[in-house]
């Protein structure tokens, strides 16, 4: 079992490589001494001078609230994407609609960002919308992007559901819409949170997107960041990038909990009904179409 | 009930809404552009809003498209374009070489943990692609400068005498590439190991395969479809980042996605930009299919 330590080692160096240098960040941001580099005592002094930065603060909401937009479009949107990528099977383009759908996952962020720019500045010229860039095309960027994450992850769900629950609805005289919104949205909902979580997450995050199609007067928060960055480390920023890093793993560690106990929910429920059902079953005497063992398929 | 059985007999067909509403928007907004990017790749610099001509005209009844293969020839002529993306393609295979390294036998541990410790891991692992790339490249400049804590550290220990220059050096870049897309591989690979059946190996160790014999022979090939998804997760975007080798690069950091943020940003010439992501997307349009082949076999699954 060599090569199995062999990997359990990697693992715990990979993940101390992955955090130690987020770990030593947030560290450093409660230095006291203005040189990076010298440890000068505990302090929050840097936080508290955030808080008077309106400019800082102004970016900030800006974020949050394109953030938030994202988030709700991107779920929608890439739901749907994943609906059709996994349960219709047959349509004109759908090798096309695939592509569109996976390609904005890897697309180099200065090509997505470029190209959408000279298609906003193209539509402007053209037809006078959208007049000016800000909130609304950095929104439409995120969204874009971010919905193929959606579909990925909520696609990996609904390959996972089992069908014979919504054909039982739709034996029964349920419509498919119906359908979808009392039997398949409540069975994908954790990876929806999920997916609305990463969207979110993701939006906050964007620097390269953003920079290309906001306009004057609608920086955000990375593109703050990133022009105090450019200049070095600063003691000011440290605070900044240690209270997203938090913020971030507070709420990827929520959705995590309540995607983790909506799903032991889920199948306790599962067990329950079975048990139930093989007991009715025991006395109703055997039933050749429903194997109840492949519920947990 | 009565509203949404009344507002489902008025929709225009569910199915259609519901492929038609997210393939117009991708259309719209992540198709077209590219088409644009490439008629503007054909104009020329002009100091105008947009600054850049008009490829086509019509005046007195002719249409006319004026073609400027300027930028292109431009592009070919200077050298520094060349290296550009001749650094990008090299920065970028080698990280994702070393990503497949260091995240093969990661991915694989996870996949063999205990049920409840692999949902930790995991999101342990998922957790740095949700922080921003900037903030996690951000960290590491205070780690790598001359003064930095690498430094002090092994100045303290008396490994080195005078600090070494790593941050401006594409070590830097290296080390910041591997570290920000290590998940990326991970991910795709721990999902394709996870689903192996055990007793092929317990088949071929009754058999008297060797542990390392089995896992050449049996788990590689197995996982083929996970390392192409994640190394195309790594190599495609590292080609045209940006935000790494502008922090964590030098002089001697020539990557693509920069030249064509200076061109845009510092320089405004839009065309000449245009042009370099045209050619970008040119190189990069195989792995991309290779990418969506592969993710569309995945998605399809059991459809």
């Amino acid at each position: 079992m060599r090569r199995f330590r062999f990997s359990n080692i990697m693992l715990w160096v990979g993940l101390l490589f992955i955090y130690l240098p987020m770990v030593i960040l947030v560290i450093y941001s409660f230095n006291e001494s203005r040189l990076v580099t010298v440890w000068g005592g505990w302090s929050v002094k840097w936080y508290v001078g955030l808080l008077d930065n309106t400019q800082l603060m102004n970016a900030v909401m800006r974020s949050l609230e394109i953030a938030c937009y994202t988030a709700i479009a991107a779920v929608a949107l890439g739901t749907m994407a994943a609906f059709v990528l996994t349960r219709v099977t047959r349509f004109k383009g759908r090798t096309l609609f695939g592509g569109l759908v996976t390609a904005p996952l890897v697309m180099p962020e200065v090509i997505t960002g470029l190209s959408l720019l000279l298609l906003f500045v193209a539509m402007a010229q053209l037809i006078g919308w959208p007049a000016e860039r800000g909130i609304l095309t950095i929104w439409i960027a995120h969204t874009t992007f971010c919905s193929a994450y959606v579909a990925v992850v909520v696609s990996a769900r609904l390959r996972e559901l089992d069908l014979s629950i919504e054909e039982a609805a739709m034996d029964l005289g349920a419509k498919p819409f119906k359908v979808f919104f009392l039997i398949t949205i409540p069975m994908i909902a954790p990876s929806l949170a999920a997916g609305g979580m990463m969207s979110f997450a993701l939006s906050l995050d964007d620097l390269v997107l953003a920079s290309f199609v906001s306009g004057p007067g609608s920086t955000t928060l990375p593109m703050e960041v990133f022009s105090a960055v450019r200049l070095g480390v600063k003691p000011e920023i440290n605070a900044v990038a240690s209270l997203i890093l938090l913020a971030v793993s507070f709420a990827t560690f929520l959705v995590w909990f309540f995607a983790h106990r909506a799903e032991e929910n889920r199948k306790k429920a599962i067990q329950q009904a079975m048990d139930e059902s093989t007991g009715a079953h025991l006395q109703a005497g055997p039933d050749s179409r429903r194997d109840p063992s492949q519920v947990h398929a | 009930m009565n509203i949404s059985r009344s507002l489902s007999r008025r929709m225009p067909s569910g199915r259609h809404l519901v492929i038609g509403v997210p393939f117009v928007w991708l259309f719209l907004f992540f198709l077209l552009p590219f088409i644009i990017v490439l008629k503007i790749s054909f104009a020329e610099a002009d100091v105008a809003i947009p600054p850049y001509t008009e490829v086509y005209t019509w005046a007195e009844n002719k249409l006319s498209i004026v073609l400027n293969l300027g930028n292109y020839i431009f592009l070919s002529e200077d050298s520094l374009y060349l290296a550009a993306y001749l650094g990008s393609l090299k920065m970028a295979f080698v990280s994702t070489l070393l990503c497949l390294l260091i995240g093969y036998p990661m991915a694989y541990a996870i996949a063999r943990a205990d049920k409840d410790i692999q949902t930790v891991l995991l999101l342990l692992i998922m957790m740095p692609t949700w922080t921003a790339i900037l903030i996690r490249v951000y960290a590491w400049m205070g780690i790598l400068s001359n003064n930095g804590l690498l430094n002090s550290l092994l100045q303290s220990i008396g490994l080195i005498d005078a600090p070494l220059q790593i941050l401006n050096t594409n070590v830097a870049v290296y080390i910041g590439v591997v570290y920000s897309y290590l998940p990326f591989m991970i991910l795709p690979l721990y999902a394709n190991l996870v689903k192996h059946d055990q007793s092929l190996l317990e088949a071929a160790a009754d058999l008297g395969s060797s542990n390392f014999n089995s896992f050449w022979k049996i788990t590689v090939p197995l996982s083929k479809n996970g390392i192409i998804a994640g190394c195309m997760l790594v190599f495609i975007p590292v080609v045209g980042e940006f935000v790494i080798p502008e922090l964590l690069g030098g002089p001697e950091t020539l990557m693509i996605g920069k030249v064509l943020w200076q061109e845009f940003f510092n320089n405004r010439d839009w065309p000449v930009a245009s042009a370099l992501a045209v050619v970008m997307l040119a190189i990069l349009i195989v792995p991309i299919i290779l990418f969506n082949r592969n993710q569309a076999k995945e998605m399809e699954g059991r459809a």
